[in-house]
């Protein structure tokens, strides 16, 4: 097991210095001056020269590369034009509040998605299977933007029940702050939900109508120690697969929802960077992002290991 | 005479599909005495394990039993609530199935899926649960059972897996076991190792079996008593001996016609039954063998023969049951008297 995980961590290495240097390459290839977009269009031609040499943009762009990756390699990920921030600090204020909005969203689609689709496994083509599923399709279909604008129109203009944008603060008390949340997550939960849904039925169906299930059914075991022991933990890794897949989104954010809702978090962020060529800002978010979803990879892979004993990462027979 | 543990009694069960009405099991009657080894034969889709399988009520959600009696120690085994019907599967009926890779939970240590049969229907502690698996384990000859426990269904190879099967078929002392094709998926000479393996067990614990196969040379090995099926329905059922000696319905001729003999001279084809068996979703107007059947007549095209009781204990479901010594033709092809 440990063996594994450190053999996995060297696997990042090149992983790593791939990404660093995609994002590196794409960011230039994004059309447009960064020092004409911080200093603006009325800028002149040598206030742009003088602000292209203060971002290095005057060298080669072999030289840029070289420097980049020796400012990475001493945990520097550069200074935020835009913010005038260095892109640690303001990732270090976002995380939280992305973590935030995303992690309860995730926790909530899973505590409420994965039942229901068990549950429809076991009550399969009856009234309760049909419309859940009918609800899932439109919970994965339904645009998130539209939803999110609806939203803010029913509840917020219409209603005045819910605030219908920015942060709340701790400081105002318990609700001060959730008030904020719910519409967000409320949109991100949405499309989790019913990917968990159909993915546990359609997991949950296969495990159920197995030999194993049956045999053990003969031998008198209750049905919902079958379902959720037995038949549960066999259609399991399919569903840590996509529980996986979101948890790595969780901490990119989520851009679009952040956007609307105008939540201070790494999703607003990435989306800003980009419009105000932020290079730096760009290339830190990313390289945090290809980290986070290679950590994820990895503790997906190590609760397979939990969850099924035939995965060994070992190499060969397990003795 | 020992005394009845089962008694089947007309049994029909059905399977309710889109398709039409299946009718799988329409009309099995059988007993079962203590200590007794009830063979069922019958070649593939002609309702051996679902005629099993409807007396623990093992049946997927399309199939239901419609029809008949199922007698279980005297109890009526269709009636009993579902809390009743847990206590027995896997304490009094066990069935060991046909494919024992696939039979075992993947997920989980041979020695829990074990011990959690045993604690649900014991009160004993984990360590005593254990001393009982691993004494079970012993018993069916899994060479250092303690360790066996710790493995994983996969480590195990599938003859291995079926002892194991038996162990836990055996762990709570059954009365009866269903045994559905138990060596089916093994090699051959671990079949042998099993069958004699559910023999001894069963000189020793006195257990009755019903042994389903399509394998007439395991029934002359290992049963008392051969149920013959054909498309969902008894058409015989008697004692082993009286059953090999004096076969009364054609196609139980045909079934003991069709093995292969050594005595045989030269390289003969292999006899077999021409035709196939009936569309089971039309059956139950005619004798649904007469279009197999070189002795059919009208009366086999136009009624349904019941099942009479020929000779004490040897029942025949055959419109010509009386006329059999007419039908000698047949009876010359089995040579096995």
């Amino acid at each position: 097991m440990v063996k594994t995980i450190l053999r996995r961590f060297l696997q990042m290495i090149p992983v790593l210095f791939v990404v660093v240097t995609l994002v590196f390459i794409l960011t230039r290839m994004i059309p447009g001056n960064p020092a004409t977009a911080v200093l603006g269009p009325q800028a002149t031609t040598e206030d742009i020269a003088k602000m292209e040499e203060k971002m290095g943009l005057n060298k080669s762009k072999l030289e840029q590369y070289g420097m980049y990756w020796n400012d990475i390699l001493h945990g520097d990920f550069g200074t935020s034009y835009s913010y005038n921030k260095p892109v640690l600090d303001l990732l270090g204020e976002r995380i939280p509040n992305t973590l935030a909005l995303s992690l309860t969203s995730l926790v909530l689609a899973i505590l409420i998605g994965v039942p229901i689709g068990v549950y429809s496994a076991v009550h399969q083509n009856t009234a309760f299977d049909y419309i859940v599923m009918s609800l899932a399709i439109v919970g994965i279909s339904v645009p998130i933007f539209w939803f999110a604008l609806m939203m803010i129109l029913v509840l917020a203009v219409n209603l005045k029940w819910l605030p219908a944008m920015g942060i709340g603060d701790w400081s105002n008390g318990f609700w001060g702050y959730v008030q904020y949340m719910i519409m967000p997550v409320i949109c991100l939960t949405l499309h989790p939900t019913a990917t968990f849904a159909r993915i546990s039925r359609s997991s949950t169906l296969e495990t159920i109508n197995t030999d194993y299930i049956k045999a053990l059914r003969s031998k008198g075991l209750s049905e919902p120690k079958l379902l959720w022991k037995h038949a549960f933990k066999n259609a399991l890794p399919p569903i840590i697969t996509v529980i996986g897949m979101q948890l790595a989104y969780c901490v990119t954010g989520a851009m679009l929802t952040e956007t609307i809702f105008s939540w201070p978090g790494m999703g607003m962020l990435i989306v800003k960077a980009v419009t105000n060529r932020d290079y730096a800002m760009i290339q830190g978010t990313v390289v945090i992002v290809a980290i986070v979803f290679i950590v994820v990879n990895l503790l997906v892979d190590l609760a397979y290991m939990l969850v099924n004993p035939k995965v060994s990462y070992e190499g060969g027979q397990k003795s | 005479m020992s005394e009845e543990i089962l008694k089947v009694e007309n049994l029909k069960t059905y399977f309710f599909t889109a398709s039409g009405v299946s009718k799988a099991v329409d009309g099995v009657s059988y007993t079962l005495r203590k200590g007794e080894i009830l063979g069922i034969v019958g070649e593939s889709g002609s309702g051996k394990s679902v005629s099993a399988n409807s007396v623990i009520r093992l049946l997927p959600k399309t199939g239901k039993v419609v029809d008949g009696t199922i007698l279980f120690e005297g109890k009526d085994m269709r009636a009993i609530s579902d809390k009743e019907l847990r206590q027995i599967r896997g304490n009094d009926i066990s069935v060991i199935f046909q494919d024992p890779m696939t039979s075992l939970d993947p997920v989980f240590k041979v020695g829990s899926q074990m011990i959690e049969l045993i604690r649900t229907h014991n009160k004993v502690s984990k360590e005593e649960a254990r001393k009982i698996a691993v004494e079970n384990l012993a018993l069916v000859g899994i060479p250092d059972p303690e360790s066996r426990l710790n493995s994983y269904p996969h480590e195990l190879s599938g003859g291995m897996c079926q002892r194991v099967m038996i162990a836990m078929a055996i762990s709570c002392h059954p009365k009866f076991m269903i045994a559905d094709e138990p060596t089916t998926a093994l090699d051959v000479t671990v079949q042998a190792q099993v069958l004699s393996l559910l023999k001894d067990l069963q000189e020793k614990t006195n257990t009755a079996i019903m042994l389903i196969t399509h394998n007439l040379g395991i029934v002359w090995k290992m049963c008392d008593t051969v149920m013959v099926m054909y498309a969902g329905k008894t058409v015989e059922f008697a004692d082993m001996k009286e059953l090999y000696k004096n076969p009364m319905h054609p196609y139980t001729w045909g079934l003991l016609d069709s093995i292969p003999k050594l005595s045989d001279e030269g390289k003969a084809d292999l006899k077999t039954i021409p035709g196939v068996p009936p569309d089971l979703r039309l059956t139950g107007t005619c004798c649904n063998f007469y279009n197999r059947c070189p002795y059919a007549t009208d009366i086999c095209r136009e009624q349904v023969p019941e099942l009479v009781e020929v000779a004490p204990g040897h029942k025949v479901a055959c419109h010509h049951q009386n006329g059999v010594e007419s039908l000698e033709r047949g009876k010359e092809a089995v040579s096995h008297e």
